[in-house]
């Protein structure tokens, strides 16, 4: 479990979270929508540490992300996370970037790494694409070699940031299909999105961002078909025409 | 007697090759030193802050800037005055390799610097740990980055080590002088030196260039 409390988070003088609550439970799909700059992406950054925050608390199945005795390094294996650039490795090959975390962060041998790399990669479809190099490869096929590469981690949860915007249009359907295919396998997931409709279709819960804190948070049905915040629907009826 | 001066003849060609083997031993010995210092400095530029940037900066600034002739006789002079003189091999090594030092690290300083923050955090978030992500993500990446230019600084380095012939060294350019004062034969001599830099540096820049090319492509 994810739980957020009161999560204060500033660069500089700038506020950008003005106190998150927001508790995500084993199994489900969280999908987090709202505008840009509203502190989205920053709020996942904070999960797994990679940023600090001010005030509040994080915390990931009983550990608390900021504490000083927190070994972060061994947090983020189990928190995947995919961005919105995929930031393929490029001197390694699709098989060698999904195993290059399991042998050298979890030690495994370089035959039972390949396994689980081949396994994952299967998985989200490039099963036949192992000896290629990425920069060969389309962006579609490129952000499914980062989902891949981060489950071959066996995270517990996945955060998604926004990982279609960078796509061209007709590329944005296999990645959606993989995520699709993620909820379905049970993963865990917070999905950063400008995908209404899909967030609509795939999520247990819909939290609206604005200026730093949750505006509106509940079902799809409440959140995307019946929003009770004027600012809710404002940033709706944007995306959605 | 015959005359003071005799032609070049095969029995030259032992001490032309030690010349030859000189000039091989102490690039060699620059580069691989040059690159190991650069290598070091090039990272702490690219992660330190403004303040100590600056002040390294300067430092390397020196060396790049000021003729490496005059460095190896102000370095020589002034171990000399110290009462305990180096051999011309050690002090020209250290001349040399610190010379290459400050020329490679801005070269490592860019490769490190070629691999941006999102990478860096993508690498970071599979639980890499800092010095894992340097390792198997930035240094493979930036180095391949920054291979010509490295290529480029230690074919350059092959050819400024005929100037530690002046604190003695006897490398290529030293023999060939005394072989040109003994001989009379300038002309046919440093045809033969230059071919001879020209017979390493060549293959090497062409190595570079297929690579190079192949990299783009
Ligand atoms: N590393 C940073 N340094 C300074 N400001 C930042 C940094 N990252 C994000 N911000 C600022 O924080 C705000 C929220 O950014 P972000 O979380 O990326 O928003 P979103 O993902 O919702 O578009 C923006 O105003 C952005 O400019
Ligand atoms: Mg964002």
């Amino acid at each position: 479990m994810i739980e957020i409390c009161d999560v204060h988070k500033s660069f500089g003088d700038l506020e950008v979270l003005k106190g998150i609550d927001l508790e995500v439970k084993k199994g489900e799909v969280v999908s987090v929508i709202g505008g840009s700059g509203s502190g989205k992406s920053t709020l996942l950054y904070c999960i797994n540490g990679i940023e600090d925050i001010q005030q509040g608390k994080i915390v990931v199945d009983e550990v608390d992300v900021h504490a000083k005795a927190t070994n972060q390094d061994r947090l983020r294996q189990k928190l995947g996370m995919v961005f919105q650039q995929w930031n393929s490795f490029p001197h390694l090959t699709v098989l060698e970037n999904a195993a290059l975390a399991p042998r050298i962060v979890l030690k495994k041998s370089k035959k039972e790494a390949t396994e689980v790399a081949r396994q994952e990669l299967t998985h989200v479809g490039l099963g036949d694409k192992f000896d290629e190099y990425p920069s060969r490869m389309s962006g579609g096929q490129q952000q499914r070699l980062a989902i891949a590469r981060a489950l071959a981690m066996k995270p517990d949860y996945m955060l998604f940031d926004e990982v279609t915007s960078a796509l061209d249009p007709e590329l944005v359907g296999e990645v959606l299909d993989t995520l699709r295919m993620l909820r379905d396998d049970g993963m865990t997931m917070i999905c950063v999105t400008h995908e209404i409709g899909f967030a609509r279709e795939v999520s247990d819960k819909v939290a609206f961002f604005h200026q730093g804190i949750i505006e509106e948070i509940g079902s799809p049905e409440q959140v995307i078909s019946n929003p009770c915040q004027e600012t809710t629907r404002k940033f709706l009826s944007k995306v959605l025409h | 007697m015959g005359s003071f001066f005799t032609p070049l003849s095969w029995h030259d060609a032992p001490f032309i090759l030690t010349g030859i083997l000189n000039t091989i031993y102490i690039s060699t010995v620059a580069i691989i030193i040059g690159t190991i210092l650069g290598l070091m400095v090039g990272f702490l530029r690219a992660e330190s802050n403004r303040f100590t940037n600056v002040l390294m900066g300067g430092g390397l600034d020196v060396l790049r800037s000021v003729p490496l002739i005059i460095q190896l006789i102000l370095f020589s002079t002034y171990i000399g005055a110290t009462g305990h003189p180096l051999d011309p091999f050690v002090a020209g090594s250290i001349v040399l390799s610190l010379y290459t030092m400050a020329f490679m690290s801005e070269v490592f300083r860019g490769g490190f610097e070629s691999v941006q923050q999102p990478m860096q955090v993508a690498a970071r978030s599979l639980g890499l740990t800092y010095w894992q992500t340097v390792r198997y993500i930035r240094l493979p990446i930036g180095m391949r980055a920054v291979f010509p230019s490295w290529l480029g600084v230690a074919l350059s380095v092959i050819k400024d080590s005929a100037l530690v012939s002046v604190i003695g060294y006897m490398e290529l350019l030293r023999t060939s002088e005394q072989l040109i004062s003994r001989t009379q034969q300038p002309l046919q001599i440093l045809i033969g030196v230059g071919f001879f830099y020209f017979l390493i540096s060549y293959p090497l820049s062409l190595y570079g260039k297929r690579v190079e090319g192949k990299m783009v492509s």
